[in-house]
């Protein structure tokens, strides 16, 4: 097993495909979580039956595999609407959308925590809803969404192994690039899984830690 | 900005193959669902005995399971297993990567209910004259069964949407795989891939309605 065809060359390709990994879950749970508190803010501040078509919208992009969304989001963007775009901007834009759908329901239920009495005694101390929002809501709803969040974002990582399907080359898709040539897959998927591993496992660790700290008080 | 032709009836002429495939994802589904409960039933039980060695085994398996994406997984199963002689085909790779996910998830779903049921409970029923394992099968393991039962929910409908996952073990009989065979025969992506997402959609909606029902009727109490 120890004795391998691996080159330094190789792990340069691999470092790169992990690169792009992380490039690409970076940008979309950026985008993902901007987009996923102005969602799941709107639909706590208009009521369940005026945000009915976004909770429609964010509950399909729960419930069709990330794989098929994929899919046809670049049949869409390139051959319906004719428009020529990179598969990394098509990969971070559906990613950003399906990080999106799940963060809003993380923030709605961080929001929804903050008990009532609570706002209701910042606004009639005469706080704005900006003020009540950001000094009264933000750090108590964090506190409940952050374990969330953190997994949501690990999540987000592993995820962003199907966008091979738009021609992205990350991490597994280059370790399968150099299993088809070297024909070693499990000395391969070994490194591949370990890094994985190294960055999902300490971090879930932190959330789970966090999580215990912050529930009991 | 639309000179694209939407061409709807072939993909509706193939409705009846999209089905079937359907079915083939709905059978991998509840499989894996159901030897994924035992399983995690059984890694429990293994946490739960006090000998290291099973503990490790168990806690090996779910941080495994929990860390890397699932994709790799079966990819594990299907090409790593070949190294060591083992030659699964697409569906039964599929099928036992999904498992070996679901498994570790629920384990920890598990682990979280646990912690919800009092010692007291086992130790009472120890009193009572019960063994370890009738405490545990009679007493503890139902309730823990019932808390965990929106996590097993949302863990179904993850394993519907993993099925997708068997593109890359070349599986060509479950929904993704029949629908992207259809694709390389006509290119008519879009329209294809647009009847699988809705396929999806009203598969994972029936799924949580039942559980909704079913939960309506067994937690009567």
């Amino acid at each position: 097993m120890f004795d391998t065809a691996l080159t330094a060359n190789d792990l340069v390709f691999l470092a790169k495909g992990a690169g792009m990994t992380l490039i690409v879950t970076g940008i979309s749970v950026l985008f993902g979580t901007l987009l996923g508190i102005l969602f799941g803010v709107f639909r706590y501040q208009v009521g369940p039956w005026w945000a009915a078509p976004l909770t429609f919208v964010l509950d399909v992009f729960r419930s069709i595999p990330l794989l098929i969304q994929l899919v046809l989001a670049n049949a869409f963007v390139t051959t319906v609407l004719g428009i020529r775009v990179s598969g990394f901007t098509i990969a971070c834009g559906v990613l950003s959308l399906y990080t999106s759908a799940y963060c809003a329901e993380i923030v709605r239920g961080g929001i929804e925590s903050v008990p009532q009495t609570l706002r209701r005694a910042a606004r009639s101390l005469g706080m704005t809803w900006g003020q009540d929002m950001r000094s009264i809501v933000l750090p108590l709803a964090t506190r409940v969404a952050l374990p969330s969040w953190i997994g949501l974002a690990l999540g987000v990582m592993k995820d962003s192994a199907l966008v091979f399907i738009v021609q992205v080359v990350e991490l597994l898709k280059s370790t399968q690039i150099l299993i088809t040539r070297l024909q070693e897959p499990l000395f391969l998927l070994m490194i591949c899984g370990l890094f994985y591993f190294v960055i999902s496992f300490p971090v879930a660790r932190l959330g789970g830690y966090l999580e215990r700290r912050w529930s009991n008080d | 900005m639309f000179n694209y032709n939407f061409r709807w009836g072939q993909a509706l002429n193939s409705l009846p193959q999209m089905l079937e495939g359907a079915l083939v994802t709905m059978e991998i589904a509840i499989l894996s669902m159901a030897v994924g409960i035992v399983v995690a039933i059984v890694l429990t039980v293994f946490r739960l005995s006090g000998r290291r060695l099973l503990a490790a085994v168990a806690t090996t398996w779910v941080e495994i399971a929990r860390n890397t994406p699932a994709l790799f997984q079966i990819y594990m199963v299907h090409f790593g297993l070949g190294s060591f002689g083992i030659h699964l085909s697409p569906y039964l790779s599929l099928l036992i990567g999904i498992t070996f996910n679901n498994a570790g998830y629920l384990a920890e779903n598990f682990r979280g209910a646990l912690k919800a049921i009092p010692d007291t409970q086992a130790r009472a029923a120890r009193s009572l004259g019960m063994s370890a394992g009738q405490a545990f099968g009679s007493v503890v393991m139902p309730q823990m069964l019932r808390i965990s039962f929106l996590p097993m929910t949302n863990q179904m409908v993850w394993a519907i949407l993993m099925t997708s996952l068997g593109a890359v073990v070349a599986m060509n009989t479950d929904l993704y795989g029949v629908t992207s065979e259809l694709n390389a025969r006509t290119f008519r992506t879009f329209e294809f891939f647009a009847m699988a997402a809705v396929i999806f959609y009203l598969i994972t909606k029936v799924i949580t309605l039942t559980a909704r029902l079913l939960a309506a009727r067994l937690f009567r109490y």
